[in-house]
């Protein structure tokens, strides 16, 4: 099984549209032998992840393509840079570092890309149709954009993102091809009571618990008997895809190509049945906390994925008005920002540090701090802030960090049972 | 003892101390770009530098900025000797792909069953680019079982 590239393509990859072009087909040409796949698709739309800074490395590849004369070829969002160019919140992020991530974020625009800087595109107004291929990255938006929308992407890293988005191609593999979006694994959470699947704590701790259950897998949650709403649904697929290698979920009765558990399932028996208990939830809830629960924590973070406009109403419900004594970093894109208008200053009032264009485990914004505790609701901060961060971790739902950012003691309230 | 194994993507030849990881691991926020060292605190090899190792991986997770960590680490010299994969990762081996386009030193990276990685553990390696998994030096354990 080899690839075979078509004229067009062939010609793009040795330069006839230039030498920006023909590095981007080369290396999605390269990565589609590396996955076996033995052509090349055209694609409707790209996220791109690359334009994070990691170190100089990634700054010299955009450039490169900028030298060489690259362009998108179709819609490309970009996803979360190092900086916060809203100048919301202060990035402590240090010469020369700080220069290579402006000049990277600059690149991108260059190439064509759309300016979202968001994590969550897909409440930024870019939603591909069912049935589309596309070229996503960004684990949270991946697992979104196939499982929510039912448009096709696999988990498209830095580099092939933008390679493929200049392309206008991407290798016929994967997610792409129907036959791989079947579900051989039932999640099955009836056994949960209803008040628990209906609570905060729900989403993020289930989707965390699935990413670790199911691997590589793709599954079908079933027992679910109301859409849990669209923002559960994202951090749901957030946190599987930090504990897990999680591209692609369905959900019987919610998620568009699971209109039942066996639509789910191609109408094969499943090979793996896992019924999940409220022992293994209480577990999973455990682990989503790195730090013994502390008196005082030192700052909270939520917004992995970017908070939407119906989260911030939720956060602004929660304080109610109060001064908070420890910080709440909001992460969010600046197409919420444009929405919140006045209520931001009031928010900002009560505390809240709110973060745009990027995070808090992406890049130099909370304090360095020795033994620092953070708290969050998100299973993707839980996952990633202690390696990035050098924070420890207390996991919670929105109204006990809301409380515990008041009080500035650590609340913990039981889950619902 | 000389093994061979699969080339995923083409590289120079590599030779060091082989690190066998306990788990799959997520190189962005498991791995420092750094300094190649081991920065997720859950992964039971923390700690560890993969720097100048032969690293074998019996599964990669998490994000999509694996192959920018792995890109920056070939860049400040600091990537491993050599990767073994278990299975291919298109998205951490992309790194190496962008790496040989922008003209930097490359390590090989080849695949070789999981089941086969432990043996391998703290013995001095080397990975020929033709594949071929050899060991140097066995490890202390081996010499002294």
């Amino acid at each position: 099984m080899t690839l075979t590239l078509s004229a067009d393509e062939r010609a793009i990859a040795s330069g006839e549209r230039g030498e920006g072009a023909a590095m981007a087909m080369r290396i999605v040409a390269d990565s589609a032998r590396l996955l076996g796949a033995t052509r090349l698709i055209p694609i409707a739309s790209a996220h791109i992840d690359g334009a994070l800074y990691h170190g100089d490395s990634g700054t010299l590849f955009a450039e490169k393509l900028v030298d060489g004369g690259a362009k998108v070829s179709v819609r490309a969002t970009l996803n979360v840079g190092a900086l916060d160019l809203m100048g919301c919140s202060r990035v402590l992020l240090e010469e020369p570092q700080r220069t290579m991530a402006r000049r990277m974020m600059d690149a991108y625009r260059t190439l064509g890309c759309e300016q979202s800087w968001t994590c969550a595109p897909y409440q930024a107004g870019h939603r591909p149709a069912q049935g589309a291929d596309v070229a996503w990255g960004e684990s949270n938006a991946v697992v979104f954009c196939n499982s929510v929308l039912g448009a096709r992407t696999n988990r498209y890293g830095d580099f092939l993102d933008i390679a493929c988005a200049i392309a206008g191609r991407a290798p016929d593999y994967g997610l792409h091809r129907s036959e791989n979006r079947l579900a051989t694994l039932v999640f099955d959470v009836s056994a949960l009571p209803a008040a628990f699947l209906e609570s905060a704590f729900a989403w993020p701790i289930l989707g965390s618990l699935y990413g670790r259950e199911v691997g590589t897998a793709i599954g079908v949650v079933t027992g679910v008997s109301r859409h849990p709403g669209e923002d559960a649904l994202k951090a749901f697929g957030a946190a599987a895809a930090s504990s897990g290698a999680v591209g692609l979920f369905h959900i019987a009765g919610v998620t568009p190509e699971a209109p039942t558990a066996e639509t789910a399932l191609g109408g094969i028996p499943p090979e793996t049945m896992i019924h999940v208990t409220p022992a293994m939830v209480a577990d999973a809830r455990k682990r989503l906390s790195t730090v013994r629960p502390s008196e005082t924590i030192d700052a909270v973070a939520i917004g992995s994925p970017h908070l939407s406009l119906a989260e911030f109403d939720e956060l602004e419900r929660l304080i109610a008005g109060r001064k908070l004594t420890v910080p709440i970093h909001a992460c969010t894109g600046r197409h919420v920002i444009a929405q919140l208008s006045e209520r931001r200053k009031a928010l900002e009032t009560s505390g809240v540090v709110i973060v745009a264009d990027t995070c808090v485990v992406v890049t130099p914004i909370l304090p360095t701090l020795l033994g620092g505790v953070l708290m969050t609701n998100s299973g993707k901060f839980a996952h990633y802030a202690p390696g990035n961060t050098g924070y420890g971790v207390i996991y919670a739902s929105l109204a006990d960090c809301v409380e515990s950012a008041v009080t500035g003691r650590t609340v913990l309230s039981d889950m619902p049972t | 003892m000389t093994v061979h194994a699969e080339i995923l993507v083409e590289g120079a030849a590599g030779r060091g101390q082989a690190l066998v990881l306990g788990a799959p691991i997520s190189f962005w926020g498991g791995v420092d770009p750094r300094t190649g060292k081991i920065a997720d605190v859950r992964h039971p090899d923390h700690g560890m530098s993969i720097a100048g190792r032969v690293l074998f991986l019996p599964g990669t997770i998490g994000s999509s900025s694996a192959a920018a960590v792995l890109l920056e680490l070939a860049h400040n010299g600091h990537a491993p000797a050599a990767l073994v994969l278990h299975e291919p990762d298109a998205i951490l081996l992309l790194g190496l792909i962008v790496a040989k386009e922008m003209g930097w030193p490359t390590p090989v990276a080849v695949r070789l069953d999981r089941g086969e990685h432990r043996k391998f553990d703290g013995c001095e390696i080397e990975v020929g680019m033709d594949g071929n998994i050899s060991v140097i030096t066995a490890s202390h354990s081996q010499i002294f079982a």
